[in-house]
């Protein structure tokens, strides 16, 4: 049996990699026009920068995360999509690398890593403990550290689970996944404070890295799907990851459009309610000026759409559809990474520069090779899990035509 | 005849596995029966559609509902604090939008969920003190190991003796006849 789904696997070796290469090509084209814009506009370039890293970023942290949550709760899905979620993760090494300019570019970005601007500022200078570049970088690399060792294992011991029948490695990651998971939300939480809030260091939430943790979550659901479907025609993935399972994704995708939606309308009210002057600043750049008109953006494509249409059994059903939400979602994933973050330079109005569109493809050609690399390296289902028969399930498909 | 069949409420087969029910359900569906129940200890995953049933007209009850209490939520707020008794709170305005959404989503969800409980008892007739089914001895073991299959007098096909030789050849345990 296993033979056979290595077999399949490696059968669609050569579409993935043709996928790699178009993605890496696609990756070096606008990367080279990032190079150009870096001469043309340095502040903007880092601000664009910024956008791109953080949303490729939120990919490769979801795949970490949503692979614990599968570790934890286990579920069909999970196995379906277990592959791809570990190749994602096998990116944080080329994200560790895509990061440094940002922190070579800090004082491009950060109005606390100017010692004159603390120097006349009480608050930043109380703040200066934590918020200075030396640790801004120690920290960087502490939070690589963490997330590296919590992916490393995983991905050790799954190779030992597809290599062995014993089930002490799947003990192993389920064991992992538990602290792993409170350790990622802490860790990511500093990450999120340290990469995004501290644009406007003035400015507190405290829901505000849940919502970036939640959106991480709500874009790998979408490139599972993205990717998923694509699989799915194929063995090994047809049997196992059918329209059901797609579906079933939907429905998490759905769930995760209510929380985002939930959270972030709970970060509005509770600051628009207040009206203070240190927490209204925020949503007052984002609300005028142009801005106001991506906010609604997001209103309706980011939450109403997608609730709308996954809500409805019949409609998510439907792969192209589905297909549709999800890329709809990478999307908007962007506008909301976008809104939170520029307004933070640019308090002049609505501004898109074309670095905000070449940089996010450029970081995205390149990760999609990685991440196309990484998903051919291994069986596209995972091998010997005893939660799993896979055996069982070929028969099921066989025996229903 | 007529009488007889006035007094039966249906014809009951007993099975001793999902699976054989699962397979009379739709050997009688394909039959032509359609007026029929099957009743199960446990989730059969394909009855439901082997019997025949189809989606009800209950989500958009649920959604008229829904919508009545988002109306009903948002435009009770408005009334009261903009026109019946408008109270200038720190210069606050009175149409506070963002502030009347928690409420209105509050009272959709109440509106939609309540109105589908009491829609659903509603066209399901509830509460039922009283059902023919239960008076096939044995039928309670519906709940613990046996397998039902009803095919009800209200069925067109429906014949005492002609249903009764059908619903023998499935290989039931047994089959019995449902007093009205």
């Amino acid at each position: 049996m296993n033979e056979e789904l290595i077999r399949q696997s490696e059968a669609l070796a050569p579409q993935l990699d043709s996928s790699r290469k178009k993605a890496f090509v696609c990756g070096l084209l606008f990367a080279a026009l990032t190079v150009v814009g870096y001469f043309i506009d340095h502040g903007q370039f880092f601000q664009s920068y910024l956008l791109a890293f953080i949303y490729w970023m939120s990919l490769s942290l979801g795949c970490l995360l949503l692979l614990m949550i599968h570790h934890l709760a286990g579920g069909r899905w999970g196995f379906a999509i277990r592959r791809i979620l570990e190749a994602g993760t096998r990116t944080l090494a080329l994200m560790l690398v895509l990061g440094v300019p940002i922190l070579l570019g800090i004082h491009e970005l950060y109005e606390w890593s100017h010692e004159d601007v603390v120097a006349a500022d009480e608050i930043l200078q109380k703040k200066a403990v934590f918020l200075n570049s030396t640790s801004f970088v120690i920290r960087y690399f502490v939070y690589f550290l963490v997330w590296f060792i919590l992916a490393f294992l995983l991905n050790k011991w799954t190779a030992a689970q597809d290599a062995t029948s014993e089930t002490s490695p799947t003990r192993r990651m389920q064991i992992l996944s538990g602290p792993g998971t409170v350790l990622f939300v802490l860790v990511t939480t500093f990450a999120a404070i340290d990469w995004i809030m501290s644009l406007e260091p003035h400015w507190f939430s405290t829901i505000y890295a849940a919502i970036y943790i939640i959106g991480q979550l709500l874009l790998t659901w979408a490139f599972a799907i993205l990717v998923g479907v694509r699989l799915s025609r194929h063995l090994p993935l047809s049997a196992l990851l059918t329209n059901e399972r797609l579906r079933d994704l939907g429905t998490f995708m759905l769930a995760f459009v209510m929380l985002w939606a939930y959270t972030s309308f709970s970060q509005f009210i509770i600051i628009w309610s207040g009206n203070l002057p240190e927490e209204i600043t925020w949503y007052y750049a984002r609300l005028q000026g142009g801005w106001q008109h991506v906010g609604y953006l997001l209103v309706a494509f980011h939450f109403a759409l997608p609730l709308v249409l996954l809500v409805s059994s019949r409609l998510k059903a439907r792969i192209p559809i589905l297909t549709a939400i999800a890329a709809g979602m990478m999307i908007m994933r962007l506008v909301d990474l976008f809104w939170i973050t520029a307004p933070a330079f640019d308090k002049t109005g609505l501004t898109l520069h074309w670095m905000d569109l070449v940089i996010p493809i450029a970081m995205g050609g390149i990760w999609l090779s990685v991440f196309y690399g990484q998903l051919k390296k291994r069986s596209l289902v995972p091998l010997n899990d005893p939660r799993f028969d896979f055996a069982a399930l070929a028969d099921e498909v066989d025996a229903h035509g | 005849m007529s009488e007889t069949e006035s007094d039966t409420y249906g014809l009951m087969a007993e099975f001793e596995t999902p699976e054989e029910l699962l397979e009379a359900a739709k050997l009688a569906y394909g039959k032509g029966y359609r007026t029929m129940d099957a009743y199960s200890p446990l989730p059969i995953h394909g009855l439901a559609a082997a019997i025949g049933f189809h989606r009800t007209n209950l989500p958009i009850l649920t959604f008229i509902l829904a919508l009545t209490g988002a109306i009903v939520g948002y435009g009770m707020q408005y009334w009261i604090q903009v026109i019946d008794f408008p109270v200038n709170i720190g210069g606050r305005p009175l149409h506070s939008g963002p502030m009347f959404i928690p409420v209105t989503f509050e009272l959709t969800i109440l509106f939609a969920a309540v109105g589908t409980f009491v829609g659903l008892w509603i066209r399901n007739g509830l509460p039922m003190p009283y059902h023919p089914v239960f008076n096939v001895a044995g039928f309670e073991r519906a709940s613990q190991d046996r397998f039902f299959l009803c095919i009800e007098s209200a069925d067109p096909l429906f014949d005492a003796e002609g249903t009764r030789s059908f619903l023998g050849g499935l290989n039931p345990v047994e089959v019995s006849t449902v007093d009205q």
